[in-house]
């Protein structure tokens, strides 16, 4: 990763957490759908990051969105099993032949329906950790399914709806 | 000893893992205890100048709003003051301490909320600089918002009355019955009211406001309505829903109440050893 790529990175992660604490904080569809975009951050990071790099900047982002949710470290808790679990997905869902060096796991690199085999568990397991933590036997477990179920298709939806609009280009970020 | 240090160095991203989601529970523990204050929160400079700048631009559009809330409170509250004004000739005002005055009131602005989660936390613009403390009360003139958690120089985080962890105590007004007001988590409109004994006539349309019994707010600020009443799981007790009438998705300027005899209360509660948690 060149200097280059490393500063669309930053802005890019700037957009997505200025959007998330600014417009998606207290956005719910019908009550159950939230929307986690930033977490895409850490979804299109290249595929060879390493894990230990991948483990500590999910915990950096997770701990600043849980800076302004004031939610401790909810989302922390959240980024850092989506950054655990991504090198395993990926393996399990690897086309074959394999990924090329240094792919990014976006739309445009590696097609729709990839992407939704990608996007949609990562979501749905990030969200089921979110809710599990914050909700902490209150409300039951069917409740945390349910909005768990919503909110990941919501913010699947909003990243490819997202990717679709604003990445024309073939390679790269921004 | 070679190899244990190779197996743990395979290991690494799983141990990583582990360590790290521990410390993001511990401090989801830390946060939601009701003594404990966040390292991190969004009363910190940075973060509180942010939120406040998009609190000005969203404001900025609720103005003509939020005006006719205020015009409308003065209203009341000039009514009130030509209600009060003849007991100022009584002799007596002053010499006894009981009339002085144990609540102090400030005003504030909402900069920054959550209201979808089931912990739900709210950021004012005033801090310790304006005399904000922790444990003081916080409502609208619709009705009870929260209490305040956390404070720093020029900002504060209150636990909002949308939070499972805040325990109001409050009391049916026709009926003088006490209860405690705590969310459930499920929808932000309406709220529990619990440790209602089965014996106790409520019905449909009663007002719920404060007790006056916890020593943050005074007795008589409006909570909200009963909106269902039904026999609870618990034989014990009534399963009461209140329909909160604070409305939380538009929450901008709030009072700020701070009950000036609450050290002498809490050291009095001490002495008798009765744990307060107010």
């Amino acid at each position: 990763m060149n200097i280059r790529n490393l500063l669309s990175y930053l802005a890019w992660g700037i957009i997505l957490v200025a959007l998330q604490v600014f417009l998606f904080k207290n956005l719910a569809l019908f009550g159950v759908g939230l929307c986690f975009l930033y977490i895409i951050l850490i979804l299109h990071l290249p595929i060879n990051t390493t894990p230990i790099s991948l483990l500590l900047i999910s915990f950096g982002l997770g701990l600043v969105v849980d800076i302004f949710y004031d939610t401790g470290g909810i989302h922390a808790a959240g980024t850092t099993f989506l950054a655990f679990i991504r090198p395993l997905w990926l393996r399990v869902i690897s086309p074959t032949g394999g990924y090329d060096e240094d792919t990014e796991p976006t739309l445009q690199e590696m097609g729709t329906g990839w992407y939704l085999t990608y996007i949609l568990p990562m979501t749905f397991f990030f969200c089921l950790i979110f809710f599990f933590v914050d909700q902490w036997g209150t409300l039951g477990f069917l409740n945390i399914l349910n909005k768990s179920f919503f909110s990941s298709i919501l913010t699947a939806l909003l990243a490819i709806l997202v990717q679709a609009l604003f990445f024309k280009r073939r390679r790269g970020i921004l | 000893m070679l190899r244990i240090l190779e197996f743990l160095y395979r290991l690494r991203a799983l141990l990583l893992f582990v360590f790290l989601e521990i410390i993001a529970i511990w401090m989801v523990v830390r946060n939601n205890s009701p003594q404990g204050a966040a390292f991190f929160n969004s009363s910190m400079a940075l973060t509180g100048s942010m939120l406040k700048t998009q609190a000005d631009v969203v404001g900025f559009f609720n103005l003509a709003e939020e005006n006719q809330d205020l015009a409308s409170q003065n209203a009341e509250l000039l009514q009130q003051i030509t209600l009060l004004t003849p007991y100022d000739s009584l002799s007596e005002e002053g010499l006894d301490s009981a009339f002085r005055a144990s609540y102090t009131v400030q005003s504030a602005r909402v900069v920054g909320q959550t209201l979808r989660l089931t912990q739900n936390h709210l950021t004012i613009n005033q801090g310790s600089n304006q005399g904000v403390k922790e444990g003081m009360g916080i409502f609208n003139q619709e009705g009870v918002v929260g209490r305040v958690k956390t404070v720093s120089n020029n900002y504060a985080v209150g636990i909002s009355l949308l939070n499972t962890g805040l325990l109001v105590s409050s009391k049916i007004k026709s009926s003088d019955v006490f209860g405690s007001i705590n969310w459930d988590g499920n929808d932000p409109q309406y709220a529990k009211m619990l440790y209602v004994p089965r014996h106790v006539l409520a019905s449909q349309g009663d007002t719920v406001v404060t007790s006056g019994f916890n020593a943050i707010f005074p007795e008589g600020i409006l909570i909200g309505t009963i909106s269902e009443v039904a026999p609870g799981e618990d034989q014990n007790y009534l399963n009461i829903t209140v329909k909160l009438s604070a409305d939380f998705s538009k929450l901008n300027h709030v009072y700020l109440i701070e009950n000036t005899e609450l050290s002498e209360l809490d050291s009095l509660y001490q002495k008798a050893e009765i744990s307060d948690e107010y």
